[in-house]
């Protein structure tokens, strides 16, 4: 894969952002209720609304209000919050660091998860631990994934308090991180009583996001795998005197990978959308729960920023995805 | 008669029997909820499930305004039912029109549909729920809109294979051939024999369309809070989880099972209609 080919890719996303931009632009513009007149006080004067209104840039005509705010947008300024009035920017920044870090941990327990089960089912082919997989991924799949979280907020925070299931550090321990990215800063800096902190926080929400994308991929492995075991390549490593366990781990898993990620691209995608939902329910201060509190004020420039931000993300994962299809498969590689 | 055998299958026997008693208990929510869901009673805030104090029963406990949890319940059917149903209703309609006139006609104006729904199916469900309800505020048509806007495309790729499968069949030619338009086709020919497969799908739909409700209504932009929604159940009782874990668990029993039935109800539809298929 070249660093042509990734070029290539981030320059077609240009129009997807385009699109979603005006696409939000144009539907926040035609909203029922006037979310200035939700900002002032009862009683406010005509005159108070009006330079409310161009204090906002709500007063000029659309196509105009666009073309400034695309230029905006271009140099970096999304505007001021109307709840929060603070710079957009900023306060997506702030935030950001939590929503990646909850995401990467998610996506490395899902992975985890999904390698130990798939593996586990196969090398036990038609005994218990096959079933107990199969029947974990079927149910896991069966509840709705906003559930999940909920139901380990009762079992594992309330009804067996182990673990804490809101917010992302003890505020009273003395950590004061620099960045954003407290896991990774509390990593570096050695600091394993914060990170051991961090990790009990975002333990439950990681594991909530992660289940659906567990199971997914759980079942997609399998598949593969199973797939891969009847192969001629396999049959060989066999002859050779190769153990079961080596043949799966070494041989089977690789080959395997390149269908599971073919299939569960999508999932990835599933799960930055599901960070919404999972951190409201664990009170997690990442972008998602910024973006509930957003919609509920009806706070138009941060709503604008944030889901310019999801969109974003979304392409990158995609990127992502691609990329390591690309590195997992050769023939791609070369063609 | 067929029904009766359809009933056999444990699936469908298991989704009809919740999907009878959401109804009963949305229609009849009056007359069955012990109590009154928006009465109050301060002084019997909190109370276990199964306590009784007095002439008050509450058998699945009190919230923080002493409101019964059981009547509260009862009336949260109501909501979750009407968005299942309108939700899944427009979603299929929407959706079997575009899908029928795509898989029939073929050509440029299948190209054109096939196109719109890859599109509209790779933008992420959550943004397109947070910018309508960003433009549409909080409220149950927000909720039946946000549903119909993201699912009608499922519908519509299930329908338009379908359409193409049976267009290929002999008993269109002969349709076309003793003259019938194609209006009179999609209608009386085609559409009878998809729908099984849209009843399967519509099963399906309403179990999403429950979830999405209790979701939108757990972040608090389905009906103003003085209706009672499982979802809304759920937010207050998330509140008080520390003291009082039956609220939050009671609304979630409730959607687990109504989620599970009709999703089962639809796979066993699937199932018991053409047998051959479901292998």
């Amino acid at each position: 894969m070249s660093a042509n080919y990734i070029l290539r890719r981030l320059f077609w996303a240009i129009p997807t952002l385009i699109g979603v931009a005006i696409l939000v632009f144009v539907l926040v513009r035609v909203v029922p209720g006037d979310p200035i007149a939700m900002m002032l006080p009862p009683g406010a004067t005509a005159e108070d609304v009006g330079r409310l209104r161009a204090l906002y840039g709500l007063d000029a005509p659309i196509p105009k209000q666009f073309v400034a705010w695309m230029g905006d947008v271009l140099r970096g300024n999304f505007g001021t919050s109307i709840s929060l009035r603070e710079g957009v920017v900023r306060l997506v920044m702030s935030r950001l660091p939590a929503t990646l870090e909850l995401v990467i941990v998610a996506v490395a327990v899902a992975c985890a998860f999904a390698a130990l089960a798939a593996v586990g089912a196969v090398y036990f082919r038609g005994r218990w631990p096959e079933l107990v997989v199969d029947g974990l991924s079927g149910l896991v799949l069966a509840i709705p994934d906003f559930l999940w979280g909920l139901l380990f907020v009762l079992v594992l925070g309330v009804l067996l308090p182990v673990l804490p299931i809101s917010g992302r550090i003890d505020p009273t321990l003395d950590f004061n991180p620099a960045t954003g990215f407290y896991l990774a800063e509390a990593l570096l800096r050695l600091r394993w009583d914060a990170f051991a902190d961090l990790m009990k926080h975002i333990l439950l929400p990681a594991l909530a996001l992660a289940l659906p994308l567990a199971a997914a991929l759980t079942r997609v492995l399998k598949g593969s795998l199973i797939d891969a075991m009847n192969q001629d390549y396999v049959t060989l490593v066999r002859v050779k005197g190769y153990s079961r366990a080596r043949i799966l781990w070494r041989v089977a898993l690789r080959n395997a990978l390149i269908p599971t990620v073919t299939l569960t691209g999508v999932q990835f995608s599933f799960l930055i959308g599901g960070t919404v939902l999972i951190e409201y329910i664990f009170s997690y201060p990442g972008i998602g729960n910024l973006a509930i509190a957003a919609v509920n004020q009806r706070d138009l420039p941060l709503i604008q920023g944030l889901v310019l931000t999801f969109a974003v993300l979304f392409i990158l994962t995609n990127l992502l995805v691609d990329m390591a299809y690309s590195i997992l498969n050769p023939r791609v590689r070369q063609s | 008669m067929k029904v009766i055998a359809v009933l056999r299958n444990p699936r469908v026997a298991f989704g009809v029997l919740v999907l009878v008693v959401l109804i009963v208990a949305a229609a009849g929510a009056t007359r069955l909820s012990p109590h009154d869901p928006l009465e109050q009673d301060l002084l019997n805030s909190f109370q276990h499930p199964g306590a009784s104090d007095g002439d008050q029963s509450h058998p699945l406990g009190t919230d923080s305004l002493g409101r019964d949890i059981l009547s509260r319940l009862i009336f949260g059917a109501r909501p979750a039912l009407i968005v299942a149903f309108v939700a899944a209703l427009f979603a299929g309609l929407i959706g079997t029109a575009l899908g029928l006139a795509a898989g029939y006609f073929g050509g440029r104006l299948d190209a054109a549909i096939s196109r719109l729904v890859d599109i509209w199916m790779s933008f992420p469900s959550v943004l397109l729920c947070i910018v309508l309800a960003a433009v549409l505020g909080a409220g149950l048509h927000t909720v039946i809109i946000a549903i119909v806007v993201i699912d009608w495309t499922r519908f519509c790729r299930v329908v338009r294979a379908e359409t193409m499968l049976q267009k290929s069949l002999d008993y269109v030619a002969s349709a076309v051939t003793i003259g019938l338009g194609p209006g009179r086709i999609l209608a009386s020919e085609i559409l009878p024999n998809v729908a099984p497969l849209l009843l399967t799908l519509f099963t399906l739909e309403m179990g999403i369309a429950i979830v999405v409700e209790a979701i939108l209504s757990f972040v608090g932009l389905s009906v103003s809070s003085g209706v009672p929604t499982w979802g809304g159940i759920i937010q207050e009782g998330r509140l008080y989880v520390n003291q009082a874990w039956w609220l939050m668990a009671a609304p979630m029993a409730c959607i687990i099972v109504a989620v599970l039935g009709l999703n089962a109800l639809g796979d066993g539809l699937r199932e018991a209609i053409d047998p051959v298929k479901a292998r």
